[in-house]
């Protein structure tokens, strides 16, 4: 469904990705680790052209597409099956829950304000926040604003939704709800890629592991295969210190 | 006590000041004495009672003959050039924050020429420096378009430094539901920018309302011009400049609270500090 072959990016002269190659088949849940700096938000970022990448090649849909000589359209249309869910929720701080998951619908798929929030209100029903359709961001605490985040990436009815680590500004209660509601999508065969730091979410929830470090994948794999024989002298160490974090 | 007050202070003045500043300070005191020489001499002739009932015929009778240019040419003239004004600034705001390649540059070489030079320079230049080249300009329309252009280029730094604040992440959201970047600019970053540059750029209104005044050296006919009639006419500078002033002040007072209403509306959205 959506693959991408060889893709390159540097920073200045720091190289970020180094030829990181993903395929991802509907229903997928891919969860991304890696030690901070490997390059994971920075591939997720360059598969939605936040980032430019330097070089390689997306197939997505029945197209292909070069990294480096995309079309300003191409990006369009491609965005518009996409969504992404930031670390930073990154909610229009000037609409409120509402007006944030309905506003891609109104302006940019031309969607008629009462279809929109209907679809708005069934979305903010889901991910359980239906007292607060009016509420301003700032009303709200960081759980809730990155549940409307999903929301409104919900809203779109896209292929596949970037999450790119939703839970990491969010203390342990609030990440919480937030992880539920994406493994309820999860569950009902949304296609997503998980940057994350939350190993449990990535051990029950997600169907395939990237392990990444320094711009290369280390290994991939199906998330049972990861955790439980990981291959790598690398990605033992990173699973080792990970649980030993957990126990102190 | 014959002599007039003001030769009599000149004179005692003129003892123990070396001789070279005697001319400067003869002519640059002369003013100044013989305004005091002059009220001196009113309540010699007239008695103090006397002189207060013109005083206060004088401020009731020119009130309305100020205010009234005042609501008819100095209000409209600072809305419509302020309107004008901001046009221009969010357009060169946009083009700087957006990086438009040759725009850019004359959007720089604009703010630096118009922020470089005084008003009332840019005044002369465009109404006399026109008019010399023989082609009549309507002083109203001269002087709206002169303030507008000038408040413009300082209102676009405002509004710049308010959009170059909007986070990166609004913009990225925009984009990643699905829209364009003029939708993102008009109904996203705008709307949160308007919200910091509103006090900066209610600033900026009342520092131009209080300009307009200087449009009477265009033959303008707006308060201050009135003002400057009414002066020549009863002379009582100190009273009807000082009318002049409450008058203003009563405008700023207003649009100092309106400029609280609009932060009100605009605080919907923010935190309360």
């Amino acid at each position: 469904m959506l693959e991408v072959r060889d893709i390159h990016k540097k920073f200045a002269d720091t190289p970020v990705l180094c030829g990181v190659s993903i395929r991802v088949d509907k229903g997928d849940v891919i969860a991304v680790l890696g030690p901070s700096g490997s390059g994971k938000t920075t591939l997720l970022r360059c598969m939605n052209f936040l980032e430019k990448a330097d070089e390689g090649v997306m197939i997505f849909d029945g197209g292909e597409y070069r990294f480096g000589s995309v079309k300003r359209k191409e990006i369009a249309a491609i965005r518009r099956k996409t969504a992404f869910v930031f670390q930073s929720y990154n909610l229009f701080l000037n609409k409120t829950a509402l007006q944030n998951v309905t506003e891609g619908l109104i302006v940019a798929r031309k969607m008629p304000k009462r279809d929109a929030e209907v679809i708005g209100q069934k979305m903010l029903d889901k991910v359980g926040l239906s007292d607060k359709y009016n509420a301003y961001p700032h009303q709200l605490s960081g759980g809730q604003q990155q549940r409307v985040a999903i929301a409104r990436a919900l809203a779109a009815e896209p292929e596949i939704i970037y999450f790119d680590e939703p839970t990491s500004a969010l203390d342990p209660e609030l990440t919480g709800e937030v992880l539920n509601v994406m493994r309820q999508l999860a569950g009902e065969g949304m296609t997503m890629i998980v940057v994350t730091h939350e190993m449990e979410f990535a051990k029950t929830v997600s169907n395939k592991v990237i392990f990444m470090e320094n711009g290369v994948i280390v290994e991939q794999g199906s998330s049972k295969e990861f955790f439980e024989h990981p291959k790598c002298e690398r990605t033992r160490e990173f699973l080792r210190i990970e649980a030993g974090n957990r126990i102190v | 006590m014959q002599q007039p007050f003001s030769v009599f202070l000149i004179r005692s003045f003129e003892q123990d000041i070396p001789e070279r500043y005697n001319n400067l300070f003869k002519i640059s005191s002369c003013h100044f004495y013989f305004f005091i020489y002059n009220i001196y001499e009113n309540h010699k002739k007239k008695g103090l009672i006397k002189l207060d009932e013109r005083l206060i015929r004088i401020i009731i009778d020119s009130f309305p003959k100020i205010l009234i240019p005042g609501l008819k040419v100095t209000l409209p003239l600072t809305v419509i050039a302020f309107a004008l004004a901001l046009m221009i600034a969010t357009a060169v705001a946009l083009i700087q924050f957006a990086n438009v390649a040759v725009l850019k540059q004359i959007s720089r070489i604009y703010i630096w020429i118009i922020r470089g030079t005084p008003l009332l320079v840019q005044l002369y230049v465009v109404f006399f420096g026109i008019s010399g080249m023989g082609y009549l300009i309507e002083p109203f329309i001269c002087a709206a378009v002169v303030l507008a252009v000038n408040e413009g280029a300082y209102c676009a730094e405002t509004i710049r430094a308010a959009l170059e604040s909007v986070s990166k992440g609004q913009i990225e959201a925009g984009y990643c539901v699905g829209m364009s970047y003029m939708q993102i600019i008009r109904r996203i970053v705008l709307p949160q920018a308007l919200r910091t540059a509103f006090p900066p750029l209610s600033n900026s209104l009342l520092s131009m309302m209080k300009d307009t005044s200087l449009v009477a050296c265009i033959t303008v006919a707006e308060m201050f011009m009135s003002a400057q009639r009414i002066v020549a006419r009863t002379y009582e500078p100190m009273a009807v400049y000082l009318e002049v002033a409450v008058i203003y002040l009563l405008f700023s007072t207003v649009l100092t609270w309106l400029q609280g209403i609009g932060e009100k509306y605009l605080n919907r959205y923010q935190r309360e500090v």
